[in-house]
């Protein structure tokens, strides 16, 4: 299979605490992951160092052929990897069109020179941009939010939003810090099969969750860790029935 | 009527100071207390520019505005590493830094006798000398200050500008570069509010470095507030009422050396008063006093 990103030897520490211990994965292109793993062991902390936004002690991380290490956070995204954040984030005090619009990629309009001169292609790509945003709205059924504020929706819809500002970002990688948390079953439903159809549509996902029958439904590969190390991987049943990873959760 | 012209015109001048400072303020959520700093680096640029090269007032603008703005990304650069009140901190040096600067340069400034006989503007050969001529090329100036922050804070870019505002973490997650855009807009801001020191210096044509205090941000600042925060209208709004206040204690009969004490404490209590009440002033879209914690 095709290796898309690909994590060496990750050590990372807080004073102190130890949040990753000599990690390493890979992940293929077109797959979706489940990150698994009791509370503290280092998921988040992960997506962070994956993302730019903590830098590791040591180790490596390459992304298709890219090594990101030591990159900054908006550089990573526009290598293709893009994500969620646990604790949700999204542009509250802006409707939600806009959030999603913000996320598009290589936008002309957001550059400097394009907001006085050579109107004519950013107002394209604005309006083209405009389209696929409704479309995303219009498929996930939130069309008629699209000019209220992110943060007048309930929160099960904010985190379908910030899966589709995802989406919008068009990026290779998605990284989902525990998107179905807290939310209704219907939005469940709704939220898997988004994510079920990505590698389809050629991208990967690393999905954290603490919900067991989500894991099994949508990840065909499940990584266990545990005190920032890998303690398991397979197929959700293999780990789930995996001696190692009961002891873990018994501790 | 010559004192209502002269009230007009103040009032053009606080406007581009205002406008200019809601992109800083307002939209990027970047609270500054330097802008008189800009605002007095315009002035004494395009004044230095006229006394000592007699050179054309439109070259003249164009330099304090280039000169400001090249300032304004040193003061936008330790933006991206102090954060929030520490920032402000920073501000407050740097204005007080220009302040003394202009104070004690004084071969070059005059000092705290600062520059006088500053010559009125000659725009395409037509001299500006009367009250109402200077309120129009004032005019023209808020116009184009305006046209020119409106398209900003209309366009993607401005878009951006909110959502670091709004959240700077969510904002480089989605691939923006965050420090970019804050110096950026440091630029643009201390640009813009050269063109009021500009016309101020060739209007009084009269500087010194008392109109360019601390003092004087922190009314720059309660202009915004007080108008509202990330509202362009807002800006306009709040430097009429501003401007015009004090003149009005002054018609109730006050005489001038009490009305201007009561003026300082009008505006720290309105300021005070709106931070409490409406802290999103009269019309704005963003209050201070807000903060996103989640994450
Ligand atoms: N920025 C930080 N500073 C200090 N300690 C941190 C930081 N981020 C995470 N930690 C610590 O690192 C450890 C791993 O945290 P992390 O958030 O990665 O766990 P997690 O697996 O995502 O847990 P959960 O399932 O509860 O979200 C924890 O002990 C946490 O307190
Ligand atoms: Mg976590």
């Amino acid at each position: 299979m095709d290796n898309l990103l690909k994590i060496q030897n990750c050590n990372k520490h807080f004073n102190g605490i130890i949040a990753l211990d000599d990690f390493s994965c890979e992940i293929s292109k077109n797959e979706i992951v489940g990150l698994i793993g009791p509370n503290g062991a280092g998921k988040s902390t992960l997506f962070n160092v994956i993302t730019g936004f903590i830098s590791i002690d040591s180790g490596q991380i390459t992304f298709n052929n890219h090594t990101i290490t030591k990159k900054a956070p908006n550089k990573i995204n526009k290598f293709g990897i893009s994500r969620t954040f646990q604790g949700l984030r999204l542009i509250r005090q802006m409707t939600v069109l806009d959030n999603i619009l913000l996320s598009f990629k290589k936008q002309p309009g957001e550059h400097l020179e394009n907001v006085f001169f050579k109107n004519k292609k950013a107002k394209e790509i604005e309006s083209e941009n405009k389209r696929k945003a409704l479309k995303l709205l219009k498929d996930t059924g939130i069309e008629d939010k699209a000019n209220d504020l992110a943060d007048d929706l309930s929160y099960g819809q904010q985190k379908l939003l910030s899966l589709l500002c995802c989406l919008a970002s068009d990026a290779e990688l998605l990284l989902l810090d525990e998107p179905i948390a807290g939310i209704n079953p219907a939005m469940i439903e709704k939220i898997l099969f988004i994510i079920t159809e990505l590698p389809k549509k050629g991208k990967s996902v690393i999905l954290i969750e603490h919900n067991m029958d989500a894991v099994s439904q949508v990840c065909e590969r499940v990584i266990f860790m545990d005190t920032g190390k890998k303690i398991s991987e397979g197929t959700p049943e293999e780990v789930r029935n995996d001696p190692k990873v009961i002891e873990a959760y018994l501790e | 009527m010559t004192y209502l012209l002269h009230i007009f015109i103040l009032i053009g001048i606080y406007i581009i100071l205002s406008l200019s400072l809601n992109l800083i303020a307002g939209y990027t959520g970047i609270l500054s207390m330097a802008h008189a700093a800009f605002y007095g680096i315009g002035a004494y640029i395009a004044a230095l520019m006229a006394l000592n090269f007699n050179s054309p007032f439109i070259l003249n603008l164009f330099l304090a505005v280039i000169g400001s703005s090249i300032l304004g990304a040193l003061v936008g650069i330790p933006s991206l590493r102090i954060k929030d009140d520490y920032f402000i901190i920073a501000t407050f040096a740097f204005q007080i830094i220009i302040f003394n600067i202009l104070n004690n340069l004084v071969s070059f400034t005059g000092g705290p006798m600062g520059l006088p006989g500053i010559p009125q503007p000659v725009i395409f050969g037509i001299k500006i000398s009367s009250h109402f001529s200077f309120l129009v090329l004032t005019a023209i100036l808020c116009a184009i200050t305006y046209f020119i922050c409106n398209k900003i804070v209309k366009s993607p870019f401005g878009r951006i500008l909110k959502a670091i505002r709004e959240d700077e973490v969510f904002t480089k997650s989605l691939g923006k570069n965050v420090s970019a855009y804050k110096v950026k807009i440091f630029m643009i801001s201390s640009g813009l509010a050269a063109i009021s020191g500009v016309m101020y210096a060739t209007y009084i044509t009269y500087i010194d470095p008392t109109s360019f205090t601390l003092m004087e941000s922190i009314f720059i600042i309660s202009i915004v507030i007080i108008g509202g925060a990330g509202n362009l209208k807002g800006s306009i709004v709040g430097a009429v009422v501003l401007v015009m206040l004090p003149e009005i204690l002054r018609f109730v009969g006050l005489p001038n050396s009490i009305a201007a004490n009561i003026r300082q404490m009008l505006y720290g209590g309105l300021l005070v008063v709106f931070m409490l009440w409406r802290p999103q002033g009269f019309i704005g879209e963003y209050s201070f006093n807000r903060n996103n914690e989640n994450g």
